[in-house]
């Protein structure tokens, strides 16, 4: 057995016990903290495989932003984690037959056909041997409208979870230019008909 | 399956549906939880993507790669906007059981 192939089974038996403790823990921050651990040894995988880019950008971007954001929710809500607990050993019976049946079926969908394709590394295109360069002349050539349309849908992220969550503070002042185009002179003036001298009686 | 060869493309794609049969037994599992709801689709898209990127090495061709580059773009945006969704849920409700969320009962 080559070290590499016992890398696979050791990082494969750390990612498979990690996403295990991910749904299986009973503190939400414990949870977390196995999902980045998961997501650590995914990208040891990938490094494996030679998808050096999409490692690092899995570490970076997923483990360092959006498990940091899971982390800041979890802890910032005050969960009662035990009433969500209390039916967790009712569902483990029908949970289980799922998750067996399921894996039955792809294993034998993966497995039933002959998938005779080479080693990795065999046939990795590898652009003057950097996986990022390769990556790179693909994005921004073939498929650089997808990369304009991501970029769009960031954006939206962006706008959405602030518009979602932003709170209005009632002291601020401001301008409400739409109102300000609206208004109408008798919204603003008065005009009385008031004669400028007192008629003598 | 021979467990002292190199890891051949069933390997990677075994432990994909591996990764992808537990995040379905964590839903089952905790379907009262949205946190952990959320985090078991984080790991449904892991699985997703692992099989891509093992697709993409065994076969050659770095539109697999491509696609996992997009994938991890909409996904951390999902993560967001759902957090956010939660935060705020939260703020109204007051707690993250799936069962409290009933306002739109008949």
């Amino acid at each position: 057995m080559t070290f590499q192939t016992a890398l696979f089974y050791v990082f494969s038996a750390i990612l498979v016990f990690a996403a295990l403790r991910v749904v299986t823990s009973r503190n939400p921050v414990h949870a977390v903290l196995w999902l980045v651990l998961a997501f650590f040894t995914a990208a040891d995988h990938w490094l494996m495989l030679q998808a050096e880019f999409l490692a690092i950008v899995l570490v970076l971007v997923y483990v360092g932003a959006v498990m940091v954001l899971f982390l800041f929710v979890v802890m910032m809500l005050d969960i009662n984690f035990d009433n969500l607990r209390k039916e967790f050993r009712s569902y483990i019976p029908v949970g289980a037959t799922v998750g067996i049946l399921v894996l039955v079926e792809m294993a034998l969908a993966l497995l039933g056909g002959r998938l005779g394709v080479a080693g990795p590394g065999a046939a990795s295109p590898t652009v003057a041997g950097s996986n990022t360069k390769a990556l790179g002349s693909l994005v921004y050539t073939e498929y650089v409208y997808p990369f304009e349309l991501a970029a769009v849908i960031l954006l939206v992220a962006i706008i959405a979870a602030i518009a979602l969550t932003h709170r209005k503070r009632k002291e601020t002042k401001y301008q409400n230019p739409a109102e300000q185009i609206k208004v109408r002179a008798r919204d603003r003036l008065r005009v009385l008909n008031i004669p400028s001298e007192k008629k003598e009686p | 399956m021979p467990f002292a060869t190199l890891p051949t493309l069933s390997h990677y794609l075994m432990l994909g549906a591996i990764l992808f049969a537990i995040s379905i037994v964590g839903i089952f599992l905790n379907r009262k939880n949205v946190i952990i709801l959320l985090m078991a689709i984080e790991l449904m898209l892991l699985a997703v993507n692992m099989n891509f990127i093992a697709f993409s090495s065994f076969l050659g061709d770095m539109a697999g790669q491509v696609f996992v580059f997009f994938i991890l773009t909409v996904a951390a945006a999902e993560s967001a906007i759902g957090l956010a969704i939660l935060v705020l849920l939260f703020r109204n409700i007051g707690s993250i059981d799936v069962e409290d969320m009933d306002h739109l009962k008949g």
